[in-house]
């Protein structure tokens, strides 16, 4: 999975402001998710594979950021397609992988520091209302962390059920999986309070 | 100086209140204090009073006079906290932007804080793996980094809750020797008996209570003497 990772790099892409590449980002989601109809999220999937392509990423890196989600968008075109006709599966497959590479492209060529500022420095509108910027950052920031972090323990999990013969249960490997996000989380929550990052 | 004061903990369980720490009374005063005792014994509560990750539900726990429960955050700013697991802790993708993401109360702009995280780094001999991601750092190297971004603030006092438990012996020395070198006051909460035992006190825990608390030396040979007799952990009856 590569939404979450950054590679640095020199291609124009990562010389951006990170507010521009936010706010386009932000404004491609609005589209992508609006104009409605199969041809338009093709186009979308294609610029999102651009994108990438462009941010430096490469075809094998580029494979890897879908793949990471090829799952759950078989699973939702699979619905689609029964439910609605191909024309719906198409289009919410291609919203999806749409979303999730522009969402790579925004992290891939964008320091984590960079965006946390970028953030915290555009939603300081919002502190008169008792929203402190840097809260608001942090969440950002570490709910772009928790994809990759929760999809190595989905692996280390994978790997552990292996090991016991398990590999063919579900439950063998979504129980320990839920529990351990849950832990993980608790502990990165005690962690950022104890460095004094929530208060 | 770290105080507990009748400092107790009662936690809700299915069958009503358990009470996993005992009401305490200590005062920390030397530099290097290690906290010992078997699994489940109730060193972590001990330790994570001190930063207010828990707190008291009876008594008091102060940090050079500040009480934990209300002047939470003054507290913090003066009291470390690192964790066994240094994974749960480190929360940015490389070793830089993580101790840089400690210092951005205290460093406003980025390339400054980046230049300060850097000096950090290498304070640590981290210094070659700044941009590395911290994936692939190996569990010596995350728990000094774990170290760094704790210490990147300069706290007056750092907990560290068994800090090399999950190290191989070349590691878990390294680890120990600079814990034990470091100019704060140390709260060290381990099972490595010989580390324990080269701090100035120890407090030995058992079952939720203090059960010996002198210098180190002789409180490691007490529960050396004794450790084989004492109840297993969670059986409390
Ligand atoms: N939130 C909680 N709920 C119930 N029991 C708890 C809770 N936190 C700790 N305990 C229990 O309290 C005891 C002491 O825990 P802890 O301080 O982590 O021990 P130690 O660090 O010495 O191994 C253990 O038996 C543990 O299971
Ligand atoms: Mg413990």
């Amino acid at each position: 999975m590569l939404l979450g990772h950054h590679i640095p790099g020199t291609t124009r892409l990562h010389r951006l402001p990170a507010g521009t590449k936010l706010g386009a980002m932000l404004l491609i989601g609005l589209i992508v998710v609006v104009v409605r109809g199969p041809v338009s999220a093709l186009v979308a999937v294609a610029m999102g594979l651009a994108l990438l392509l462009w941010a430096g990423a490469g075809l094998r890196l580029t494979l890897r950021a879908i793949r990471g989600v090829l799952v759950v968008a078989l699973c939702l075109g699979g619905w689609l397609a029964w439910q609605q006709g191909w024309a719906s599966a198409v289009e919410g497959v291609g919203d999806l992988l749409a979303l999730v590479l522009v969402a790579t492209v925004l992290t891939l060529t964008t320091p984590v520091d960079e965006l946390l500022d970028t953030i915290a420095h555009r939603v300081r509108f919002l502190r008169p209302l008792g929203v402190d910027p840097e809260r608001v950052a942090l969440a950002f920031g570490l709910m772009i962390r928790a994809i990759p972090a929760t999809v190595e323990l989905a692996e280390e999990t994978q790997r552990a059920a292996r090991a016991r013969g398990l590999e063919r249960s579900l439950p063998a490997r979504l129980v320990p999986l839920v529990i351990r996000v849950v832990a993980r989380a608790q502990h990165t929550g005690d962690a950022l309070h104890a460095r004094g990052l929530g208060d | 100086m770290i105080e507990f004061d009748r400092a107790g903990v009662r936690v809700p369980v299915a069958s009503g209140d358990l009470q996993i720490l005992a009401p305490t009374s200590l005062s920390l005063t030397e530099q290097r204090v290690a906290l010992i005792g078997p699994n489940g014994a109730g060193k972590s509560t001990l330790a994570r009073l001190v930063n207010g990750l828990a707190t008291p539900s009876s008594g008091q726990v102060r940090v050079d006079g500040l009480d934990v429960a209300t002047r939470g955050r003054e507290v913090r700013r003066r009291v470390g906290f690192t964790f066994t697991d240094p994974a749960a802790q480190l929360v940015m993708p490389t070793a830089a932007e993580d101790v840089a993401l400690s210092l951005r109360r205290t460093h406003r702009h980025r390339a400054e804080r980046r230049a300060a995280a850097l000096d950090v780094l290498a304070d640590f001999g981290l210094e070659e793996l700044a941009d590395r991601s911290v994936q692939t750092l190996s569990g010596g190297q995350r728990q000094l980094l774990a170290l760094a971004g704790v210490l990147a603030t300069a706290p007056s006092v750092l907990v560290a809750d068994e800090p090399t438990t999950l190290l191989d012996l070349a590691n878990a020395r390294m680890i120990g020797d600079l814990l034990l070198g470091l100019p704060q006051q140390l709260v060290l909460v381990t099972h490595d008996l010989d580390l324990a035992a080269r701090c100035d006190r120890a407090v030995l825990v058992t079952d939720g209570r203090v059960a010996a608390d002198g210098p180190a030396a002789e409180v490691v040979a007490h529960y050396r003497a004794t450790a084989g007799t004492a109840r297993p952990a969670g059986d409390r009856g």
